[in-house]
């Protein structure tokens, strides 16, 4: 069929190398997305090689140091560059702990969203009918709570502590992953090339898993993204009101929720751990963005 | 004075893989009254040469020429907001896929009234009146109550029509007509481009008819430019070209016709380009 | 000689709305064809939009299944709503679509696209597999190069070679054949025309040759049937339908058909000089 636009010049090698030039390049037409990723490598690196680059232990009081602000300020000490919290725990080492376990709760939820979403939602795109309408009823109930009450309750139940935060987590982040795989394979299952594997004896499962699924990656990996910041956001949230992780895990809500009283006295204690996760969650967001660009096929230049 | 006046038309797009040039040194031209068949294949740039003239390509094409006149005005030096006082007015271009060229939103006597709102300033109750006018005009029943339908709610067909409704309101002296009938049935496309013939006399419009359709080339055409790869193959009035075409690409077109077909099988471009590739400087 | 395909009085409704807003209507997609196939024959189906040629090729082609009437193929009754498909009966009709940018998976490459229905069906190991592919491949038209690639860096063209390689995977005795070259150039269109004589040739394949343009149907086809809002006007022997067309709707699709011959091109010029 003769094209209004002009006849694509396709790159001929196939190699997962020149897939990745060629995602680089829409990828970096989005300045921010760049920045973006590369502040996330930044953060990587750091929660990887926390242990030795931090000045101290996270969990190290020093007693005679007490609420010292950063090493700028009147008071400070260049051992503490960020000062310390409360009780005497230096800022900086605490932070650069807490990024691990930021990145492992980001990490963690986001797989159990994503894989237990795209299953269900596989199977309500898929067969359609009741079993589609019993799915999406179940995941209208659980979106139309508050995430964060819902995470709450769920803790509550639980118990606090970590893992059940992020269980909690998971299953609210879960309906927007169903919802989307729902419609995607809603999309693809009309589609010729669904019909030709069928024609060729393919039954359900492959079907479902080998054709359908690997053609609605595209919004699913954005949701992702976005998700794993949703994900350090709920989880410094809950850590904050004292039901995520415990003290004295270094983990940046909970730092947070720690130094609730100190907002006016010592700036710092507060501010470092909200900027940390405002950093955090805005880079992330960035490249999620970028993503969505690049891996839109409508947007494609050539 | 020729009303379209095109020389040494050059389009690049920037892609991923580099510089891609879309049109390389196309020169033709369109006399007042004249219907003016653009053949090829795609990839010929057909399209981008005709979306070039009336500036609808992306941003990220870069369109050079050594002259590029529309009715004595400068194309190449047109400021966007004087090329939007030509576009739609003076030169009108109907496109190939008539249901999705229509805005689902809007009922089709909204997007009639909206060109003619634009470019004509006209009352309301004028612009209502010449709508009807329109539609009738190009053959649609009913039309007083076809202003409320919406683009869904009608035929292919019917969809191509309201595009050639909003095309002609403003009495373009120019018409290009982007394969206009390649989505449509048979019976159809005989029906649409009977109507654009009709009105091209009426009116008197130029008429450029983009297709990769030979029949419709024959059934439509005073002149045809032959294109392939971007680059201008042959030129030559309708009946010399099916009697006598002169370049191979023509021939290897003409001959893998069906229609045309001696023997068991088809000759294919290959069979006659193979050995003049470095005469077209293109290899098929 | 058997008919590879036979078909009886088939019908097809589709029942739509019956929602909330509107009422249950019953829309006829296909009423009452009939017709049969004989073997290393081509059956054209000519018809425009909305006439069930396409309902009609999925019947055929054991996708969907019919609301009454007789399906035979290779002289077994076969009727999809009752029993459920056996492998061997799948493997017999095997289709090739329109569009040949849709038709094949995007995140499949081309090799994996040609050894799926040996995969799913027997039980070769996968060195034979690729074998396969890759003469199947070749026949085509293509080389070993490309077994490697992904169907976005191929041509409209390339791809209709690929899902006609991909049709034929499981040795298919009848082939359906949904507008195959209708999406293609016009030089493209010859050479994939050919490629299909050839191969009827070579496999003794049937085929159900399912098109809106007259020419290529005058061109490939032994019988014609044309279609119109679901019921067949027309069915016989190429050269009669053409020649000596009965049905008013034929009459029309044969006059609506743009000529592109010298004489049409002078009487055409000459009507004009002299209004």
């Amino acid at each position: 069929m003769a094209e209004t636009s002009a006849a694509q010049p396709v790159s001929l090698d196939p190699s997962r190398r020149r897939q990745l030039a060629e995602f680089w390049y829409y990828f970096s037409e989005n300045r921010g997305a760049v920045i973006g990723f590369w502040l996330f490598v930044l953060l990587v690196i750091v929660a990887i090689l926390s242990p030795l680059i931090a000045p101290h232990l996270p969990y190290e009081q020093y007693r005679d140091a007490v609420l010292l602000p950063p090493m700028w300020e009147e008071g400070g000490r260049a051992a503490f560059p960020l000062g310390t919290d409360p009780v005497g725990r230096d800022m900086l080492s605490r932070l650069l702990y807490g990024a691990q376990y930021s990145l492992f709760i980001g990490v963690v939820v986001t797989t159990i969203a994503l894989v237990g979403g795209i299953f269900i939602g596989v199977i309500a795109g898929y067969f359609g009918g009741w079993v589609d309408t019993v799915i999406m009823r179940i995941m209208d109930i659980i979106l139309a709570f508050p995430s964060l009450l819902l995470a709450l309750v769920l803790v509550a139940v639980l118990g606090p502590g970590l893992t059940n935060a992020m269980i909690a987590i998971a299953l609210v982040l879960q309906p927007h992953f169903v919802r989307l795989t729902r419609a995607a394979v809603m999309t693809e299952k009309g589609r010729e090339y669904v019909t030709a594997a069928r024609v060729s004896g393919a039954g359900p499962l492959r079907l479902m898993f080998r054709t359908i699924l690997p053609n609605t990656m595209a919004p699913l990996i954005v949701q992702a993204t976005l998700s794993f910041s949703s994900a350090i956001l709920d989880a410094a949230a809950l850590g904050f009101l004292g039901m995520g992780a415990q003290p004295p895990t270094p983990e940046w809500g909970t730092m947070l929720a720690e130094a609730r009283e100190f907002i006016l006295r010592a700036w710092w204690v507060v501010t470092f751990p909200g900027l940390a996760i405002l950093i955090t969650v805005l880079a992330i967001n960035l490249v999620g963005d970028g993503l969505r660009d690049a891996l839109d096929p409508k947007l494609k230049r050539s | 004075m020729s009303l379209l006046e095109i020389e040494n038309l050059v389009v690049e797009f920037a892609t991923a893989a580099g510089q891609f040039r879309a049109v390389d040194g196309v020169s033709l031209s369109v006399e007042p009254r004249e219907v003016l068949a653009i053949v090829g294949e795609s990839g010929s740039g057909k399209s981008v040469s005709m979306l070039a003239v009336m500036g609808l390509l992306p941003w990220t094409a870069r369109v050079t020429a050594d002259r590029m006149e529309f009715d004595g005005s400068d194309l190449l030096k047109l400021t966007p907001t004087e090329r939007r006082k030509m576009v739609g007015k003076d030169m009108a271009m109907i496109f190939q896929e008539p249901m999705a060229s229509l805005n689902p939103c809007f009922t089709v006597g909204f997007q009639i009234e909206e060109v003619l709102a634009v470019h004509m300033g006209m009352t309301r109750a004028e612009r209502r009146a010449r709508a009807i006018e329109l539609l009738d005009l190009v053959g649609i029943p009913e039309p007083a109550e076809r202003l409320g339908s919406f683009p869904h709610q009608m035929s292919g067909g019917q969809c191509q029509r309201v595009m050639i409704a909003i095309a002609i309101a403003c009495n373009p002296k120019l018409l290009i007509a982007d394969e206009p009938t390649t989505a449509l049935d048979v019976t159809i496309q005989k029906q649409i481009l009977d109507l654009l013939v009709s009105l091209q006399e009426q009116y008197g419009m130029g008429l450029i008819m983009i297709t990769h359709n030979m029949g419709v080339v024959a059934e439509t055409a005073d002149r045809v430019i032959v294109q392939y790869k971007g680059r201008k193959m042959e030129e030559a009035d309708v009946l010399t070209l099916f009697e006598n075409p002169k370049s191979n690409y023509t021939r290897a077109l003409l001959s893998a016709l069906p229609d045309n077909a001696t023997g068991d099988r088809l000759p294919t471009i290959s069979d006659y380009l193979s050995d003049d590739a470095t005469a077209a400087g293109v290899a098929p | 000689m058997t008919a590879v395909l036979e078909a009886r009085n088939i019908v097809r409704d589709y029942h739509v709305g019956g929602g909330l807003f509107s009422k249950p209507r019953a829309v006829h997609a296909v009423q009452g064809v009939s017709f049969s196939v004989e073997k290393g024959k081509t059956l054209a189906i000519v018809g425009e939009s909305g006439c069930g040629k396409s309902t009609l090729a999925r019947i055929i082609t054991l996708i969907d299944a019919a609301t009454s009437g007789e399906l035979f193929i290779e002289g077994q009754k076969v009727d999809i709503a009752k029993d459920s498909l056996t492998p061997e009966m799948r493997q017999k009709v095997q289709i090739i679509f329109q569009n040949p940018y849709g038709s094949l998976n995007p995140r499949q490459k081309i090799g994996d696209v040609l050894g799926e229905p040996l995969l799913i069906n027997t039980s070769m190991p996968a060195s034979e597999r690729r074998d396969r592919a890759m003469a199947m491949l070749k026949k085509v038209g293509l080389s070993e190069e490309h077994f490697a690639r992904y169907p976005h860096m191929f041509s409209g063209g390339q791809r209709q070679r690929i899902a006609i390689a991909r049709a034929l995977m499981l040795n298919p005795s009848l082939l359906v054949l949904d507008e195959p070259v209708s999406a293609l150039d016009l030089s493209v269109q010859a050479q994939v025309l050919n490629l299909l004589a050839d191969l009827q040739d070579e496999f003794q394949l049937t085929y159900v040759f399912i098109s809106h343009d007259l020419s290529v149907v005058r061109y490939i086809a032994d019988d014609v049937m044309v279609m119109y809002y679901g019921e067949a006007v027309e069915y016989g022997p190429r050269d009669a339908v053409f020649a000596d067309p009965k049905h008013d709707y034929t009459k029309t699709l044969f006059a609506a058909t743009p000529r592109a011959d010298v004489a049409s091109i002078k009487a055409r010029l000459a009507k004009k000089a002299a209004a």
